[in-house]
């Protein structure tokens, strides 16, 4: 039965906000744009408070790996029902290179450190989409991996999930300690109610540097220019059904 | 300047890599005044016969495995655009099939146009595909044949996959290629497909997932590949597989399907999807759905096109009462033709759409349905 559950959460670009690429094409323009937590981490975070309510697990750490307004994350899975948060500090020159492999040695490093049994992130995050942490941290720690879990049952020293894969779903039984990765079905995050953020406030959030936990932040990766993708050209609009069959009989569609 | 021209351009840096090793003086890629200056080192260094011994050398040193997705029965076609993109680096292309039962998909990528040698991994512990179990054996072949690359389909097999066997490797992989600018720089889409970017991985081993529509796939019939057995790993026993519940569908399947028809949440409930499959029917389309329609329960998850969902890109897309949402367009914006039908005419799915229709779906789609049988 796992003790204590690591919960990764990453502050990234409101998913609702149309983002614009940089016109020296360095990136996009995160500057003055709303931030928050990752779709899939307030899912991930949900599950971990979930179990906990459910007394399956005894306590659940929130981390985020960023610059100073990553605290602002930690704070909103506190304010969700995490018991404390790990603030890994990484800014300026590092935090534009740090990508999935440097998260995961970090994260396997503070699971060894603080003795977690579980490990819940969400599937990818929607910034880099990348789709990797999850499964990266489970093999540098050489444990079983749960990814894209739309439903987790906790047995005894095992773990029940059911994953969303191309044609349908499968279920696997996996050994814990694990890493487990969220999908958008797994559960509905709850929303944070303003006396739990106050109470949020008066929870820990240790600050811990990557040297501090022996990882080494060198990327091999190398993004060379980021830039618009091709628009579509306007379209047209038709009055009737008989006229869009007929236009799409025309260019030879149907 | 005819002589560079006949170097394809991704070769640059490994001819460069090369003859610093070699200590062999040639043409690379340089400011004009440089170029200037080395022109004339250019013609005596860069003859015909040299050029075709490095490319030679270039192609030995260029190998890529493919981790080919499969159900012990049939190969899952996203392997053939994976083939297709490993084709692309330059080198020979091998195919690792594991599995429990792994004959028939072995005789069929034997018969791929591109695979040089097929690498099989028959046990009964590769059941399920599950990754604890095929990182090991990766491994072991990467030990053996020191690939350069390594790749998959960016399917849920591939994701789940490679980046597991990249850790292992101590490499950063690279998710959901698009396009392939030289053995070593990749474009993917970030943001939901809003930004490309390009990454140059300086990794010695290139791990990464081929998202299949940018891909065309490997033809069939002409590949003549030789099959080698390679040892199975011991089972690591800490996962296991149970069970499968995919989704029976006659329709084809949505990733490769030439028409795709898609419901969101103005469809109001599951059966009215029925009106979709109706149309679908007539097209020989296969039946997407936005989130929306995922979420409130009208089909399964499987059909989810979007950011999180599955990438589409087929001739023709007809979205209906579908409002295009950034995440939904992310899965569906490279369609060739976009068709958009939807009541409201502010919806962001119009920006998209190369034909609209401004109607009440419950009447349209009937309608046209109607139309095409005629």
């Amino acid at each position: 039965m796992p003790g204590r559950v690591l919960v990764g959460v990453k502050r990234v670009i409101d998913y609702a906000v149309k983002i614009r690429v940089k016109p020296d094409n360095s990136g996009v323009v995160t500057d003055g744009v709303k931030h928050s937590m990752n779709p899939f981490c307030e899912i991930a975070v949900e599950e971990a408070v979930k179990l906990k309510e459910k007394k399956l697990i005894k306590e659940v750490v929130a981390v985020s790996c960023g610059p100073q307004q990553s605290q602002e994350t930690i704070r909103t899975a506190l304010a969700m029902g995490a018991d404390r948060g790990i603030h890994v500090e990484v800014s300026g020159k590092d935090y534009e290179n740090l990508g999935p492999l440097q998260v995961s040695k970090i994260l396997a490093a503070l699971a060894k450190k603080e003795e977690a049994q579980l490990i819940i992130l969400g599937k990818q995050a929607i910034d880099d989409d990348c789709n990797q942490t999850g499964q990266m941290t489970a093999a540098l720690l050489d444990w079983p991996q749960g990814t894209f879990a739309s439903e987790v049952s906790l047995e005894e020293n095992q773990i029940k999930v059911v994953r969303e894969i191309d044609g349908g779903l499968e279920t696997i039984r996996i050994n814990t300690p694990a890493v487990l990765t969220a999908d958008l079905r797994l559960n509905t995050p709850r929303y944070a109610t303003l006396p739990n953020i106050m109470k949020a406030k008066k929870k820990k959030i240790a600050n811990v540097k990557p040297a501090d936990l022996g990882v080494d932040l060198t990327s091999r990766l190398e993004v060379l220019r980021v830039d618009e993708p091709p628009q579509r050209e306007a379209g047209m609009k038709v009055e009737t059904v008989e006229d869009l069959v007929g236009k799409l009989k025309d260019a030879g569609k149907v | 300047m005819r002589r560079r021209q006949m170097l394809p351009h991704c070769l640059y840096r490994e001819i460069s890599l090369l003859t610093s090793l070699h200590k062999v003086h040639l043409y690379t890629p340089a400011t004009r005044t440089q170029k200037k200056h080395q022109r004339s080192n250019m013609n005596r260094v860069l003859n015909k016969s040299t050029l075709r011994s490095l490319t030679g050398l270039i192609q030995r040193f260029q190998s890529t495995l493919v981790v080919a997705e499969h159900n012990n029965d049939k190969l899952t076609p996203i392997t053939l655009n994976a083939i297709t993109a490993a084709g692309k680096l330059g080198g020979d292309v091998s195919c690792l099939v594991a599995g429990t039962n792994c004959a028939k998909v072995v005789e069929e990528i034997s018969k791929v146009q591109g695979v040089k040698k097929i690498l099989v991994a028959q046990h009964d512990s590769y059941k399920g595909a599950l990754p604890e179990e095929l990182t090991p054996l990766i491994l072991e072949t990467q030990k053996q044949f020191n690939f350069t690359h390594i790749c998959a389909g960016a399917s849920a097999f591939g994701k789940n996959l490679l980046p597991r066997v990249a850790a292992k490797l101590d490499v950063a992989p690279v998710s959901d290629i698009i396009e392939i600018k030289s053995p070593d720089t990749f474009v993917r889409t970030i943001y939901a497909g809003n930004a490309l970017s390009t990454v140059k991985c300086n990794e010695a081993v290139k791990v990464f997932t081929v998202r299949g529509t940018a891909f065309e796939a490997a033809p069939v019939g002409e590949g003549n590949a030789a099959s080698e057995e390679v040892a199975s790993t011991p089972p690591t026993g800490v996962s296991e597989w149970l069970e499968q519940n995919l989704t029976k569908s006659d329709r084809p399947e949505l990733t490769s399907a030439k028409v795709v028809v898609s419901g969101g949440r103005g469809l109001k409930s599951g059966d009215n999807f029925k009106l979709l499959y109706d149309l679908a029917d007539k097209l020989n389309a296969a039946v997407g759905a936005s989130r929306a329609a995922v979420d409130a329960g009208f089909v399964p998850n499987d059909m989810q096109v979007g950011q999180t969902g599955k990438i589409v890109a087929p001739e023709l897309y007809i979205a209906v009462g579908i409002s295009g949402a950034i995440q939904h367009l992310a899965g569906m914006k490279d369609s060739k033709t976009i068709v958009a039908i939807n009541k409201d005419p502010e919806a962001p799915i119009f920006q998209v759409a190369d034909y609209g229709l401004v109607a009440d779906l419950f009447k349209a789609v009937p309608e046209m349905t109607e139309a095409l049988s005629k």
